[in-house]
């Protein structure tokens, strides 16, 4: 609803009904321009596997459909379910300890005005420039050290090097509280435990929903991290899905469609079903980050 | 206040400070001084001084990659941001399905990187196989095929940046050039585009460094091929480290020199940043 209203407010120029038009027209050729390779990977997941690399644009024929098949042989060599469930994990856990344990550290920092508090938030700006090539080797060797290269002790590497970006975006909101807020609440009686989940975490909560957003994406996503840390015979989907690249370049056309299906389809849901915030968070990330 | 909050330090900053040093700080360090060793594994590590950093910067892989980042990211850059911002000024008009048009331009943004390559892989093969050659036939089909990948999954991303600075300016002020006789074509350039330049900032550094440090889509696509010649920074050195046994060290100082390109990019942009909040 609130969106529709936004539309309905005078713009900057408005085009008349012919014009409107024509570009309704233009724009929906590039909308279906837009959703035709995940039509395409959709087909192509049902034919079989030695129809698809050749002649993608094809529809299925009689001859050249598989049914399911692909799946079944997709999911039987990658364990993409297993490896669903996993990712599923990772990134809730990840999300989770990140926005709780970030946004205290930045309430810290930015109320608590002392040396450690200013190199802290320093530190953690300089953080998010750092690119993830700069630590890949030796954080993988570090993981290895301290026996964490499972999918729990993951959740604690995504942490730490998660940390900057969602300190620095929590900082930026907290900075805009008025302190007499927690004075007041202090008079009250409420300790600083008290303070931050009464008082702060229900003034901070969109801030949340944009952080957890945005984490949820990157670590859903990665491919990297989890490679070097994980075991490889307990992937996430974006491991399980590289897998089916096997050796010398050559790869299973037919699974690695159905996998790819299986893959993007979790996202759509989640897109659709959230997509008011999703927007959202990722335009006031961009304008913070 | 402050002194009752400080007494908290354990709680509220301990567990984030602790996954911060063992997971960033450590391993920023430790790679820094390992850029200056030969090794395998870290505890086998010996000091050899600038010899990785000689050896990358003589390194024909390395310095194919800077430069093929360099062109990608430049074209990739002005191309994302020239179809985002067509988009965000269609899509302010008031035109009917507004609403569909963002979802469906947005949607490509939330599929990572990995699956990405793959779904470009299937479709230039396809267009190629009607010239009877793939992708990793030229480096030509990758650099595009890696232009066309960026544009369908951060156009949706930078056009809704658009889409919030074109809303904000006063509707006031285009009435007022509406009035003194200005063409669209003119409102456009004299009103609507200088109004978001501070959108056109985030949108050309968000663009910058996501082309810049590109992996997951350079590996599922191309995998660096034909010969390493499509590979961009971030997967030189990763094949750097895992690819070729001894050179973990001049991976290592790659990377160093990544990251202060990296964050070269980064002050320019807090220079440009820091400007316009001063001149507004």
């Amino acid at each position: 609803m609130k969106a529709k209203k936004k539309n309905e407010e005078p713009m900057t120029m408005e085009v008349s009904k012919g014009t409107g038009a024509v570009m309704t027209v233009i724009l929906s050729g590039v909308a279906i321009a837009f959703v035709v390779p995940i039509f395409l990977v959709l087909m192509n997941s049902f034919k079989n596997k030695l129809y698809i690399s050749d002649a993608p644009f094809a529809l299925p024929t009689a001859e050249t459909f598989a049914g399911l098949g692909n799946y079944i042989n997709g999911i039987g060599r990658t364990g993409l379910v297993a490896a669903a469930g996993r990712s599923a994990f990772i990134t809730v856990c990840s999300v989770i300890a990140i926005v709780l344990l970030t946004s205290m550290t930045a309430w810290w920092i930015t109320r608590v005005h002392s040396k450690i508090s200013s190199v802290l938030y320093y530190l953690f700006v300089f953080a998010m420039i750092v690119p993830f090539q700069m630590v890949m080797f030796t954080l993988s060797k570090v993981t290895d050290m301290l026996g964490l290269g499972n999918m729990f002790g993951i959740v604690f590497v995504y942490v730490g090097f998660g940390a900057g970006l969602s300190v620095f975006m929590f900082a930026g909101f907290i900075k805009a509280i008025p302190i007499s807020l927690e004075e007041a609440a202090m008079l009250d009686g409420c300790s600083p435990i008290q303070t931050f989940f009464k008082v702060i975490v229900p003034i901070l909560r969109p801030t949340m929903i944009t952080v957890a957003i945005l984490n949820a994406m990157w670590v859903w996503n990665d491919y990297l991290l989890p490679t070097l840390v994980l075991d490889s015979d307990a992937p996430t989907i974006p491991m399980a899905v590289q897998y089916l690249r096997g050796g010398y370049g050559s790869i299973d056309m037919g699974a690695m469609m159905a996998m790819l299906v299986l893959a993007i389809v979790p996202i759509i849901v989640f897109y659709l079903s959230c997509q008011k915030y999703i927007i959202k968070g990722v335009a006031a990330g961009a304008v913070k980050g | 206040m402050e002194k009752a909050y400080k007494k908290y330090f354990w709680l509220f900053v301990l567990p984030t400070l602790i996954a911060f040093t063992l997971f960033f700080v450590i391993p920023f360090l430790m790679g820094i001084v390992l850029s200056f060793c030969k090794f395998t594994t870290v505890t086998n590590a010996h000091f050899v001084g600038l010899s990785n950093y000689i050896k990358a910067f003589s390194n024909k892989d390395f310095l194919n990659a800077l430069w093929f980042t360099t062109k990608f990211t430049v074209v990739a850059v002005l191309t994302v941001n020239v179809f985002a911002f067509i988009l965000a000024y269609a899509l302010t008009r008031g035109i009917k399905g507004t609403n569909l048009f963002r979802t469906t331009f947005f949607m490509p943004n939330l599929i990572g990187g990995i699956v990405l390559g793959y779904i470009w892989q299937l479709i230039i093969n396809g267009v190629l196989a009607k010239f009877g050659v793939t992708i990793t036939a030229d480096p030509k089909y990758g650099f595009w095929g890696m232009v066309i990948l960026m544009n369908w999954q951060l156009i949706g991303y930078m056009m809704i940046i658009y889409i919030a600075g074109i809303q904000n300016i006063p509707t006031e002020l285009v009435e007022a050039a509406k009035i003194d006789g200005a063409s669209k074509l003119q409102a456009l350039f004299k009103v609507t585009i200088p109004m978001v330049m501070s959108s056109i900032t985030i949108c050309l550094f968000l663009t910058l460094t996501n082309s810049f440090k590109l992996f997951d889509q350079n590996y599922a696509l191309t995998a660096g091929g034909p010969a390493k010649k499509t590979s961009m920074l971030a997967l030189d050195i990763y094949s750097t480290f895992y690819g070729r046994n001894g050179w973990e060290g001049v991976g290592q100082a790659k990377a160093v020199i990544f990251f202060v390109l990296v964050g070269i990019l980064a002050l320019t942009q807090l220079y440009f940043t820091r400007r316009k909040e001063v001149e507004s």
